[in-house]
């Protein structure tokens, strides 16, 4: 009830403001925005992910009840005794922890990169470099990970590069080593860090900087008490967001990941399309889900980042 | 500890735009000394020379007798108040005021110690927990200058701190920072727009204009003897007349300024330079300075009188004088009544020691 008022108050205080045909429209497609295309979505997979995997006929059937099965497949494997699923286990870890290799790595390199558009260049040359950065992600997703496919390959141009000058002999399999899938994930979300802590930082008054320089900070110090605590929302939100589709990647592991290399999305693709169990392909894209969330909110924790900080 | 600073001709230059053109003074030790001037003027990049943001093009700045050349603002014994005092506003009171100690590897009892003793100087005690935006504007430039002073600077440098406060609080900050200064008995260099302040507070004041310093000197000097046509009309109000030389000796100038009579102006043995006889000259004489007088009375001239604005203590009086408009103030004695004749015509003149005559220079625009 006492939600209901709130809710009233809120629609009541967006009528005043932008008159009623505009507040319904705002209403309207956030609504099915939200509901239709996020929440109605996944609810879907979570129930497909407690359901056996049936065919047509006999979905709706007395045989279609619900079960635990796929997830415990993810814990145990379709083994009985009291071994674990270490295959599936080992691949979301490893997922895990390329995802945070990948985000920290975006995060050291794009920090300089934010700090010098918001403070160090004019406001012309800051929005050449915007451009700059923006201009490559007009060409579409794959097409860049293929790219990166034929930049790494064994005649690409870095192998030419490094042996013409001498650094290595033979080519270096870059795809096999993964270097190639690191690269073109780090490279993919790159913009999702620095427009977030450039629009941290940018808001960072300037007398701030020269402030803790006159009273003695170094370069250094200036960074570690001034500007990381001010932009840490943004840091924050670039890091959730580079986590979190990092972790959810689909097109750059198959294209550019070695042979070796599984990604945790693959599993789940696989499970859909090859395995035709959509079910254990629901729980498992829900396991990932779930996971990377607690992850994202265990690290906010204890960065001490309020979940409202990274809307800001 | 005080230390002097001294400014060896000192030029900064920007891409086709000189900035400070050849400023040389001393500030002595435990000096209040400001800068006054309009915006642009160059008195902000002077500040941010001796704080050492900015490397000047040409010349030397000594604090205490060592060349700053090349010393960064972090290794310069000088703190610096923003004008919109810069406090970290994710940090409480008390960190920010040890925030000079932190960076210099003080330990944290030892910090809070500190705080706690300037909060009690700044008459804040106990208040080291709070945040920032839970301080007034007063309090907030007193933690200002607490955290200033937390390494016992020997020069602070303070660029417009006031601007931001409101008309009451400027004033009470005044005395404040003026007996702040003489308690901790540092070189507070000031730099402002505002010559009330600068007057008020300062043992010296530089006016700028236009990257040039116009004079140096005390409060009284500046308004009463001013350097320039700069220096007077900037400064306090002031009715300026061109006119040209006509005559001049011992004791006085005399100038035709377009009034229909040659006015007067003593020379004294301070004045500095002054005009040639049939050079083109300003001559100054302050709202304050005009009186009425008898018709016929040297130095005096007929006017018209315009308009009165009553201000309570003052009343201001807009005169035409010939092509000439000029303010006259006179202290309102309560009787009332027009001071000009039924015909709106009164006679005003001066005494010749207060007007001022220099050489013909740039105004400063109203």
């Amino acid at each position: 009830m006492k939600d209901f008022l709130g809710i009233r108050r809120f629609f009541a205080g967006l009528v005043e403001r932008n008159g009623l045909a505009v507040s319904l429209y705002l209403t309207a497609a956030v609504g099915i925005w939200i509901f239709l295309l996020i929440i109605l979505p996944q609810l879907t997979m979570f129930d497909y992910s407690f359901h056996h995997n049936l065919p047509p006929a006999k979905v709706g059937g007395p045989e279609d009840v619900y079960t635990l099965e796929h997830y415990r497949y993810f814990l145990r494997g379709s083994g009985n005794g009291s071994a674990y699923n270490v295959l599936d286990m080992s691949v979301l870890v490893r997922t895990l922890v390329a995802a945070i290799f990948v985000t920290v790595f975006d995060l050291v390199i794009c920090y300089p990169v934010a700090f010098m558009l918001a403070k160090s260049s004019s406001a012309g040359r800051a929005r050449l470099m915007v451009l700059a950065l923006i201009v490559p992600y007009w060409i579409n997703e794959i097409l860049r990970a293929f790219a990166f496919r034929i930049l790494f390959g064994s005649s690409g141009v870095i192998n030419e590069f490094g042996m013409a000058v001498g650094l290595w002999g033979s080519p270096i399999d870059f795809i096999r080593e993964d270097v190639a899938l690191y690269a073109g994930l780090a490279y993919a979300y790159i913009l999702l860090m620095i427009f977030p802590l450039y629009n941290a930082i940018e808001s960072l008054d300037i007398n701030q900087l020269e402030a803790a320089r006159d009273m003695g900070a170094t370069r250094l110090q200036v960074h570690t008490k001034v500007v990381i605590p001010y932009a840490k929302p943004g840091i924050a939100s670039g890091s959730t967001m580079v986590f979190m589709l990092t972790a959810g990647a689909l097109a750059a592991p198959e294209i550019l990941g070695g042979p070796s290399n599984l990604w945790f999305t693959q599993i789940v693709y696989q499970w859909f399309n090859s395995g035709g169990n959509w079910p254990r392909g629901s729980a498992y894209a829900m396991i990932l889900l779930v996971v990377c969330i607690a992850f994202v909110l265990l690290t906010m924790r204890l960065f001490k980042v309020s979940i409202g900080a990274i809307g800001r | 500890m005080t230390k002097e600073v001294s400014l060896d001709h000192v030029w900064v230059e920007f891409e086709n735009f000189v900035a400070v053109e050849d400023a040389n003074l001393t500030i002595a030790g435990g000096e209040f000394f400001s800068f006054l001037g309009p915006s642009g003027c160059g008195k902000t990049t002077l500040l941010r020379c001796i704080s050492g943001f900015q490397e000047p093009t040409l010349g030397r700045i000594r604090i205490g007798n060592h060349d700053m050349k090349g010393v960064g603002p972090n290794r310069r014994p000088t703190a610096l108040i923003f004008q919109n005092l810069a406090l970290f506003p994710l940090r409480s009171v008390a960190d920010n005021i040890a925030f000079p100690l932190e960076v210099r590897g003080v330990e944290k009892r030892e910090r809070r110690r500190r705080a706690d003793e300037l909060l009690e100087m700044i008459a804040l005690p106990g208040q080291g927990d709070k945040r920032i935006d839970e301080l007034s504007g007063g309090q907030k430039q007193r933690v200002a200058i607490a955290r200033a002073l937390a390494v016992k600077p020997d020069i602070l440098l303070l660029d417009e701190p006031l601007s931001a406060l409101d008309l009451k609080l400027r004033q009470h900050m005044r005395t404040e920072l003026r007996a702040i200064q003489k308690q901790v008995g540092l070189t507070f260099i000031y730099i402002t727009h505002d010559q009330g302040e600068a007057l008020t507070m300062s043992d010296r004041v530089a006016v700028m204009s236009r990257g040039k310093i116009q004079q140096v000197a005390d409060s009284r000097t500046i308004y009463d003897r001013p350097a320039t046509s700069f220096v007077a009309s900037f400064v306090g109000e002031n009715n300026a007349f061109a006119g040209t030389v006509l005559a001049k000796d011992g004791q006085g100038i005399t100038i035709d300024a377009g009034l229909g009579v040659p006015l007067v102006a003593a020379l004294r043995a301070d004045s500095g330079v002054t005009p040639a006889v049939g050079e083109p000259c300003h001559l100054f004489i302050r709202p304050e300075a005009l009186v009425p007088m008898t018709s016929g009375s040297p130095n005096s001239f007929e006017a018209r009188l315009v308009k009165e604005e009553f201000e309570g203590h003052m009343r201001h009086l807009l005169l035409q004088a010939g092509e000439h408009q000029l303010r006259m103030s006179l202290v309102n004695n309560g009787l009332g009544g027009s001071v000009a004749g039924a015909d709106g015509r009164l006679t005003v003149g001066f005494v010749p020691e207060l007007a001022v005559a220099l050489p013909l220079g740039l105004l400063a625009s109203a």
